[in-house]
């Protein structure tokens, strides 16, 4: 029997998947990727939710997240083609602007 | 009725906030008029809720809650009845003339606006003070009316001494104000509440060591704003103020609140006699104490203060007594008289350029004749001759000492009379007769405005006839306060104004025979006794080497070592640990988003352990 | 049974997919992965009867999301691996597990703790993209329009930041500005 707590470790395990991935790599196409794990992760939760509880609230913010998704990578994608085009990388090292 | 109490009380308020408006800008008669008008229509109000009072009717109103928390419950209440009604009439009669005569006075002075100003946030504080129904609205107005006083007499700060006097005044009171804090504190532990009503309903039932304590807390407060012994040096220095302020605040209405506060309290200092009595004695001390300085002193206004200190003296003597409506008319009297002697001085200031000394006066009377003979009123009816208004007051104030049985303290107010009667006409022949000394010093004196002259008519006419109210007043405010019955025999009365009046009359006539045949010699002025007077017993020497230089010291002290050895030091400490800080944690800032992104990461896990572990109130 | 099977195969998929996204140099695989993962996940959302996220999954991950990445792959020159030189291997993998953890059991806690009670139920008998349909345009019609102001916005900006040339970056016409 597949429980609600089996969903939520997967969920679990897919964050904590997405997090190594933001941490650990330096290509910042690789950062957007990691993202979208991140967001699908706790997709899996909400959804997971809202199913064990009859409730489609969670459903409906899956739905919100994944608009957000999408919105999030028109941007991030405009803006990794403006950085790539000024300094011919997408290294994230080669961000050091701000450096205090 | 309501309405008259509001417009009463707020009348002056709304002047004073006009004329605020005003007071960054040129001189603007428009301001005075305004105030005026309202302090006026103040007055007139007042007068209606004297008559309707007369009537029979007490007005009692809650205004609305001022501050509710917990058990505290202080409500914004004002009370008009027979004692406060009088005070109303009195301040708010004396502030119109006064604010009427400053017209006049303050004519050529560029803080003309802000003057008006403060005269009528000071009338309003004191509204406050005389018709709250709580001790704590009084104690708002006394603190209206300190502050306001305070202004007054640094109203010309650029004088190094008018600010110096400002800050005396200030301070001493503050001074005694603490006692007066400490003795509401203890009203409201053994009370619950401040308000009269309750408070002296159940003050019987207390033990007489807590009655007496808060009796003598508020007297301290008393004592401090009355300017008694030894908080009266404040008075004196005040003088540095405009001559219409010594007139309204330091002599007609706000040195007075002190008396007001212990015929106020009259049904908790009437259990205790005893304190009654300190207060009777300090009184009497005062009152030949400060007459006896009046004496020397050369200075027009100082004359005048100390004789308003030796009048306060009699006050008190009245109020520890028990004869607390003898204490509220010749509170009463005293302002009309006082007031008037001192716009008087007022005008001779004006006339003679600001002069005070008044040995370089003298004929003054062929010059200013309506001045003269509005002093000359003043003065017999501050000496108490009949049929004056201080004969009627003054003489109960000493019948009421003889009949207690005070002997040493009648006998003091009886000194005390004759040194008023000479420091009184003094100063008049001084200033007023003998030689045209201010001729060869250069002055051109001239009379004053006449309208100002008209003003001061009102306050001539009640020095001369108000002690004709003495029966209809007794009858008017023993209605609420208790009365006081004279034992002696009648005879005796009669003996005793008969022996003072011809005492006082006596002092008078030699005094003008003496100063018309040239006054006394130099040579007296080398005398000990005229040195330790005309130096006020030294006593501001005394608090100076006592009192301020050791606190200066310790100052110092404070501040060198305290201050900046310690605090200063923690203060520094916070902020270079905050530095350092700051300096290591900077490389926290590579620029590189992953070690940003760590970061972050390493916030939300903290963040998170904090919402799973912590636990408030496990 | 059924389900079981279902859930640990995609479960297993899906987290492969997904190591493979963080753990492989080859931007193309990575890629490739993440779209299969997401097709992958769509699996769930079928199983969780909520066959409308499950469409819409697939259209806009892999449909639109992954071509987009596509078109940025395509753009950049991704046969040159990034030199990637990571710090602090332990401190990563400690943090991300504990972050994970931490979020399961914040996420668990009012579950067990407190019978949590359906605001908006499922009616019987009505499917779920009528379900899906009838909350989103009445109890959240609000938040549904301003997600699609915020998609329009979004891909305004898209268009406008990566159609701006070299030398017209907000940075250059400042410096040009200041230069001369």
């Amino acid at each position: 029997m597949i429980t609600l707590t089996h969903y939520l470790v997967l969920s679990g395990i897919l964050f904590s998947l997405g997090i190594v991935g933001v941490l650990r790599r330096k290509n910042l196409l690789m950062l957007f990727f990691s993202t979208e794990i991140l967001l699908n992760a706790v997709n899996i939760g909400f959804t997971a939710v809202s199913k064990y509880y009859g409730d489609l609230s969670g459903q409906i913010f899956s739905f919100f997240i994944i608009a957000i998704a999408a919105s999030e990578v028109a941007v991030g994608l405009g803006l990794l083609v403006l950085w790539y085009k000024r300094s011919g990388t997408v290294d994230l090292d080669s961000l050091q602007m701000m450096k205090g | 009725m309501e309405k008259y109490l509001f417009v009463a009380l707020f009348a002056p308020l709304v002047g004073s906030l006009f004329s605020l408006l005003f007071t960054a800008k040129e001189k603007n008669t428009i301001t005075a008029i305004v105030t005026s008008a309202l302090l006026l229509l103040s007055f007139v109000s007042s007068l209606t809720l004297l008559v309707s009072i007369h009537d029979g009717l007490t007005l009692h109103v809650k205004m609305m809650d001022w501050i509710s928390a917990g058990n505290l419950n202080l409500p914004f209440g004002f009370i008009v009845d027979n004692v406060s009604v009088i005070m109303m009439v009195t301040v708010t009669l004396v502030s119109t003339v006064v604010n009427v005569y400053s017209m006049g006075y303050m004519g050529h002075d560029k803080g003309y606006n802000r003057f008006f100003t403060y005269i009528s946030a000071f009338v309003f504080s004191m509204l406050i003070l005389v018709m709250s129904d709580n001790f704590v609205g009084l104690f708002i107005g006394w603190e209206g009316v300190g502050l306001c006083s305070y202004l007054l007499i640094g109203f010309w700060y650029e004088k190094e001494s008018a600010s110096w006097a400002g800050n005396e005044a200030f301070i001493m009171n503050r001074v005694a104000d603490l006692g007066m804090l400490m003795g509401l504190f203890l009203i409201y532990w053994q009370f619950g509440t401040f308000e009269y009503d309750k408070v002296f309903a159940h003050v019987g039932s207390l033990n007489p060591a807590i009655v007496t304590s808060i009796g003598l807390l508020l007297f301290i407060g008393a004592m401090g704003k009355s300017a008694q012994f030894p908080f009266h040096t404040w008075l004196a220095d005040a003088m540095e103020g405009p001559t219409p302020v010594s007139a309204l605040i330091h002599a007609a209405t706000m040195v007075t609140a002190g008396v007001y506060l212990v015929i106020r309290a009259s049904a908790l200092f009437s259990l205790i006699p005893e304190v009654g009595h300190i207060i009777a004695t300090l009184g009497a001390f005062v009152a030949v104490f400060a007459a006896s300085m009046a004496l020397v002193n050369r200075d027009l206004k100082r004359i005048i203060a100390y004789s308003t200190l030796s009048q306060l003296g009699y006050m008190f003597v009245a109020a520890g007594l028990g004869a607390y409506w003898i204490a509220l008319f010749h509170l009463m009297t005293h302002a009309f008289f006082k007031s008037l002697l001192f716009l008087g001085a007022g005008n001779i200031m004006h006339a003679m350029d600001d002069e005070l000394d008044i040995k370089k006066m003298g004929g003054l009377f062929g010059i200013m004749p309506y001045t003269a003979t509005l002093m000359a009123v003043a003065s017999v009816a501050l000496c108490g001759v009949y049929p004056f208004a201080g004969f009627f007051s003054k003489d109960m104030i000493l019948a009421a000492a003889f009949n207690g049985g005070n002997f040493y303290i009648w006998f003091a107010l009886f000194i005390g009379a004759g040194m008023t009667a000479f420091y009184s006409f003094r100063l008049i022949m001084l200033v007023f007769f003998g030689d045209k000394v201010h001729k060869k010093l250069g002055f051109h004196p001239h009379e004053t405005y006449p309208f100002v002259l008209w003003a001061l008519l009102p306050l001539g006419i009640l020095s001369t006839v108000a002690g004709f109210f003495e029966k209809p007043f007794e009858e008017f405010v023993t209605e609420i306060l208790s009365k006081y019955e004279i034992t002696i025999p009648h005879a005796t009365e009669l003996g005793l104004i008969f022996l003072t009046s011809a005492f006082v009359i006596l002092v008078i006539v030699a005094t003008i025979y003496k100063y018309n045949k040239g006054g006394f010699s130099k040579q007296l002025e080398n005398m000990p006794i005229y040195l330790l007077l005309k130096n006020q017993y030294y006593i501001p020497k005394i608090y100076e080497e006592v009192i301020f230089k050791p606190y200066y010291r310790l100052s110092t002290f404070a501040w060198k070592q305290i201050d900046v050895k310690i605090i200063d030091f923690i203060v520094d400490l916070i902020a270079k640990t905050l530095y350092i800080l700051g300096q290591k944690s900077r490389k926290m800032q590579s620029g590189n988003l992953s070690d940003m992104l760590r970061w972050m990461v390493v916030g939300i896990v903290a963040l998170l352990a904090l919402a799973i572990f912590y636990r408030p109130g496990m | 049974m059924f389900e079981a099977i279902a859930f640990y195969t995609f479960s297993i998929l899906v987290i492969g997919m997904f190591g493979i996204v963080v753990f492989s140099k080859n931007a193309l695989y990575s890629m490739s992965a993440l779209a299969g993962g997401m097709i992958f996940i769509s699996g769930f959302f079928f199983l969780l009867d909520a066959e409308f996220l499950g469409v819409v999954q697939i259209v806009v991950y892999t449909g639109a999301i992954m071509a987009v990445y596509g078109f940025g792959m395509m753009f950049f020159d991704t046969t040159r691996d990034i030199k990637e030189n990571i710090k602090f291997k332990k401190i990563i993998y400690t943090l991300a597990l504990l972050s994970a953890i931490f979020t399961i059991f914040i996420l668990m806690a009012p579950v067990y703790s407190v019978r949590v009670e359906a605001l908006y139920p499922a009616i019987k008998d009505v499917g779920n993209i009528q379900m899906v349909g009838l909350l989103l345009f009445t109890k959240y019609l609000v938040p549904f329009e301003l997600a699609a102001i915020m998609l329009l916005v979004a891909m305004i900006a898209g268009i406008v930041l990566v159609k701006v040339k070299m030398e017209e970056t907000p940075t250059n016409i400042e410096v040009a500005k200041g230069g001369k």
